[in-house]
């Protein structure tokens, strides 16, 4: 692996050389367990990755452009806030109202997620997933009331399943160990 | 494994440790940390702080658990594979399924449900064919069988979310 000191690019401004593909690799499995808080969170992680700072920024800028990464930035976990309440309501709705309903349930801004997933009948009969955050309970609940009314979703067959322990609550860890 | 079970479950978490600063770092930079040489400095002027103060914060923020990290949410969907899974399994014996789950390769969230499935988990993967060994492996160290949820259609799949303080305030 290179030291920052080897690679000649560390300071110019245009016109680096593409990291390898096991670079970029590891610099993905450093992201996943989040910044170094240091002044120069960039380049600890180019050290780390055995890329340059600039190439390790340039990555970070095209993974955000094509998708890749959704947001940058600080992580909350919701409960340690006091965010206790945290549902899943799941909804059996009918096949050709399910992609409208996902839709109108993701402009609510009480609906922190909204997934169609499938059905595993007789077990599972719910194919529409939303998640909603709350201090109460109560509160929840009458949020997912005026949802429902507001969005016409009363006659939906739908359970509220609260959480009752986190017995963990982290980010995804999709590089294989031996890459990281 | 870097990630830790949340154990404080106080009825009103960390608010009141919380100042205007850790508020405003949270309400403002839950997305659109900035890609330079010295984000914290960027984000300290605009907040009319130092760079100190904030890594200070953010670590702070860090240790009381109100933070599990800073950077980058990946998408699913592409970063690898994952799936929403459930197991249903006796009230009694509930920790130690979570337990056996939680040291299962991959698992990312664990929460128990008021359903007769109480145990709720992702699994990630780096492709398919390992997220389903993955599965494989852990339905047979769990004994029962595991239900498979993949996200179909997402449609709306961004985390970042404002926080009520004045309604956690009065909890």
């Amino acid at each position: 692996m290179k030291t920052t000191d080897d690679l000649p690019f560390a300071t110019s401004g245009t016109g680096y050389a593409a990291p390898s593909a096991e670079a970029e690799s590891r610099l993905r499995g450093l992201l996943e367990r989040g910044l170094p808080l240091t002044p120069r969170p960039w380049r600890t992680l180019a050290e780390q990755a055995g890329m340059a700072e600039e190439q390790v920024m340039a990555c970070v800028r095209r993974w955000q452009a094509d998708g890749m990464i959704k947001r940058l930035g600080l992580v909350v976990k919701h409960r340690r806030l006091g965010l206790q309440a945290n549902a899943m309501v799941v909804w059996d709705v009918p096949d050709e109202r399910v992609a409208e309903a996902g839709r109108r349930l993701a402009r609510e801004t009480a609906v922190t997620l909204c997934y169609r997933r499938p059905r595993r009948l007789p077990d599972w009969p719910y194919n529409l997933f939303c998640m909603i955050h709350g201090a109460h309970r109560d509160r929840v609940l009458a949020e997912l009331a005026a949802i429902a009314e507001r969005l016409g979703l009363g006659d939906i067959e739908h359970r509220v399943l609260f959480s009752t322990h986190a017995y963990r609550q982290c980010g995804g860890r999709y590089v294989r160990e031996a890459a990281a | 494994m870097h990630c830790q079970a949340p154990t404080i479950q106080a009825p009103n978490g960390q608010v009141q440790a919380l100042d205007a600063l850790d508020r405003r770092l949270i309400d403002s930079y839950q997305r659109g940390l900035p890609v330079c040489t010295r984000p914290f400095h960027t984000i300290a002027e605009r907040l009319g702080s130092s760079e100190d103060e904030v890594i200070a914060r953010l670590e702070r923020l860090q240790a009381l658990g109100v933070l599990s990290r800073v950077g980058p949410v990946f998408d699913h969907a592409r970063a690898g594979a994952s799936l929403l899974a459930a197991v249903a399994v006796p009230e009694a014996e509930r920790d130690a399924f979570a337990e056996l789950i939680n040291a299962a390769p991959g698992v990312n969230h664990n929460y128990a449900r008021e359903h007769d499935f109480n145990l709720w988990f992702v699994m990630t993967a780096p492709d398919e064919p390992e997220l389903e060994a993955r599965l494989d492996g852990l339905e047979a160290r769990l004994g029962v069988p595991i239900l498979r949820l993949p996200m179909l259609e997402g449609y709306h799949i961004d985390l970042s979310f404002p926080i009520p303080w004045a309604e956690l305030e009065r909890a």
